[in-house]
């Protein structure tokens, strides 16, 4: 970026302030020996020009809204819109959890985020054995389209965006919201929201699996090819770093094993004959916003910039919207302490400065209290609020991509670039993704880079305020924490007997019959479940015939 | 103490969260303990079978999603059926401390926090088997 002479008076430059910093030191030595991100990449003491040498500003970084997308996906950024304020909630039944969205919507958040809990993630109704204790927990449970309808009753569907946390069911739930719509008088090609769809990293990191990788990466190319076609505006898929992170990776690994996995659906769907300038267009992503704030927005960067090239380089594809890396964000919720934690919110500040200056399109602030439980109400205001205070006050949503030309943020960017392709190229060496997670490549890399992370926590070489530093004792049983009744559980469970009496149980039959013969041959298994969801066929029916022809998958244990 | 210490470290319920389970199974690990990891998606059932199987002296259970009343006192009361109440039982995940009463009253040994050294675990537990064994002597 600087032409030789200038680089020469740098040079010289260098030699003078490394004789100071000599002086300097001999006064008084630097904090530490050494001096990394949160991820552990080596930080220079100072940068300057001579560091970003290798970078060229037209092909490495380019204009906003230009290959390779470097510095943002589209050229206004936040001038035009800010990012969609989309707090991730659920809990309980469809009626509490419906509150809370018309809640949040009312408060001035843009988009839902739908958090469902385990037994519906994992294909289980509400009254299966595997559910006992879990109903409600984490999320909201649902069973069947009467759920759903009660979880989205007078939230105008083609009006708020949805996004829904929900990986190996997700053809089911997408149904169901499909379903809804209808009887809004919503036609699904007026739809748009985002199904999380990534069973890769529920390999990986986040657990949630049902069925074993062939046939779950079918059901995925099965939605990219019917919401190619039905559904143009669904992301179908939100190719998710965050909970490789919050598993404990590096930044560098949360971009290489996310991309990654984006390359395996990539592939997969090429292989069954679908065109990646189309479905392309349609794959979203999401990443974890740390508390390194030099590395995590070097990070957002890099990950723009290393997947445009992927998809024009390795996969050809021509399509401006097919190369852009649209994310969401999710502030970092293994950074939360339950110890003094008010200072979670300014954690969640600085994470959100993160996210906003590496440019991402939604945003999840996490609540101050969800190091000990799901969010109260107020909690989740104030996490809103935190979006709210950066987008409308802090003025660093008026300069496109502003810490673009930074030395240490061009350097960093680079250096991330760089340590995820080292990685991409080893899993392309092992035969790509599935196969590394059959070896547990990407998991033991995870699991040490955990271990080191806890090991400096307890060495006292990573501090966390209020944990092993700063510490205070604290009554913590004056708390007002969010806890979910068990009679939830009892009450969803009678909810879901009675609406099976109610419902034409010949038609449920027949629709899960044709769902097996689908499942058995390669028919396109969306419309089917569609029509089962239409007719009440519950979720973990249908879950349950896929698990019959599909069988389960067994987890590597990798310790 | 001749015999090293067995633990299994479980996870129960359908919760995904490992990364404390292995962190905290590495530490072990490391401080000299035999370590049975379970793995995803255990039954009360199937954690208490590999436990008196593995003949463990404790077991450790890591839950993050809120179903911990439930998988604790199912957990001791089938240790109690089948006449195995000497294995010490304690756990640790997102557990709200006003709930540590009531698993405490289950007869949990111990509950630990986010933000616990695991030094603090071990520690806890190399005292725990060691007064368990010394009664058995």
């Amino acid at each position: 970026m600087f032409d030789s002479k200038q680089l020469q008076e740098v040079s010289e430059g260098q030699k003078l302030y490394d004789a100071a910093v000599e002086k300097a030191l001999v006064k008084g030595p630097e904090r530490k020996a050494n001096f990394t991100t949160g991820g552990g990449i080596p930080l220079k003491r100072t940068y300057t020009p001579a560091d970003v040498d290798n970078v060229d500003y037209s092909k490495d970084l380019g204009f906003p809204g230009e290959f390779p997308y470097t510095r943002g996906v589209q050229p206004t950024m936040y001038r035009g819109r800010f990012w969609t304020m989309r707090q991730y909630a659920g809990f309980a039944t469809a009626e509490d959890s419906n509150k809370r969205y018309r809640y949040l919507l009312s408060q001035g958040t843009t988009g839902l985020s739908v958090a469902f809990d385990l037994p519906t993630q994992i294909g289980y109704d509400s009254d299966d054995p595997m559910a006992i204790g879990e109903c409600g927990k984490v999320g909201v449970a649902i069973d069947s389209l009467a759920d759903a309808e009660i979880l989205f009753d007078q939230i105008p569907l083609d009006k708020v965006s949805t996004s829904m946390t929900i990986n190996a069911p997700a053809s089911v739930l997408l149904s169901m919201y499909i379903a809804v719509a209808e009887k809004q008088g919503v036609p699904m090609s007026a739809l748009s929201g985002t199904i999380q769809n990534d069973i890769l990293k529920e390999y990986i990191a986040r657990g949630t699996y049902i069925f074993p990788p062939k046939p779950s990466m079918r059901l995925i190319t099965d939605i990219f090819k019917f919401c190619s076609e039905n559904i143009p505006k669904w992301n179908t898929i939100s190719i998710s770093g965050y909970h490789i992170r919050e598993a404990g990776s590096t930044a560098i690994q949360e971009v290489a094993f996310t991309l990654a996995d984006g390359i395996a659906y990539i592939e997969a769907a090429i292989k069954s004959g679908q065109d990646p300038n189309v479905f392309g267009k349609r794959l979203s992503f999401f990443f974890n916003a740390h508390n390194d704030f030099l590395e995590e927005v070097a990070k957002f960067r890099a990950a723009r910039k290393l997947w445009a090239k992927i998809m024009k380089e390795r996969f050809g594809v021509t399509d401006k919207h097919a190369l852009t890396l649209r994310f969401h964000t999710q502030t970092a919720g293994c950074t939360l302490t339950a110890q003094q934690a008010e200072n979670n919110i300014v954690r969640v500040g600085i994470q959100t400065m993160a996210a906003v200056c590496g440019g991402t399109q939604s945003l999840h602030t996490n609540s101050l209290d969800e190091a000990l439980a799901l969010p109260t109400d107020k909690s989740v205001r104030i996490a809103l609020r935190t979006q709210q205070i950066v987008a409308y006050e802090s003025g660093i949503t008026n300069v496109v991509d502003p810490l673009a030309g930074s030395y240490a943020i061009e350097a960093l960017t680079k250096q991330i670039e760089d340590g995820a392709w080292e990685y991409i190229k080893k899993i392309d060496e092992i035969g790509g993704m599935l196969t590394a997670i059959e070896k547990g490549y990407p998991q033991k890399h995870i699991q040490d880079a955990a271990y080191d992370y806890q090991k400096s926590i307890e060495s006292g070489d990573r501090v966390i305020v209020g944990v092993n530093k700063f510490h205070i004792d604290e009554d913590m049983s004056e708390r007002k924490l969010l806890k979910v009744d068990a009679s939830v559980g009892v009450n969803q469970i009678n909810k879901l007997h009675a609406m099976k009496e109610k419902r034409d149980n010949v038609k449920v039959k027949n629709c899960l019959e044709a769902i097996r013969k689908g499942a058995q041959g390669d028919d396109n298994l969306m419309p089917l479940i569609l029509d089962a969801v239409r007719n009440y066929a519950t979720e973990g029916e249908i879950c349950g015939v896929l698990r019959d022809v599909f069988g389960e998958y067994k987890e590597n244990v990798v310790l | 103490m001749d015999r090293k210490i067995r633990v299994v470290v479980a996870k129960p319920g359908l919760d995904g969260h490992d990364r404390g389970a292995k962190v905290v199974a590495r530490a072990f690990r490391d401080a000299g303990m035999e370590v049975i990891y379970t793995g995803l998606r255990q039954t009360p059932e199937q954690i208490v079978a590999t436990a008196i199987q593995e003949d463990a002296d404790a077991i450790g259970i890591s839950i993050l999603s809120g179903a911990h009343e439930y998988c604790f006192k199912t957990i001791i009361e089938l240790l109690k059926e089948k006449n195995a109440e000497d294995i010490i039982v304690f756990g640790g995940g997102v557990i709200p401390e006003t709930d540590y009463p009531t698993l405490l009253g289950f007869g949990a040994g111990a509950i630990f926090g986010p933000g616990t050294p695991t030094t603090e675990t071990i520690e806890w537990l190399e005292k725990a088997v060691a007064e368990k064994r010394a009664k058995e002597a």
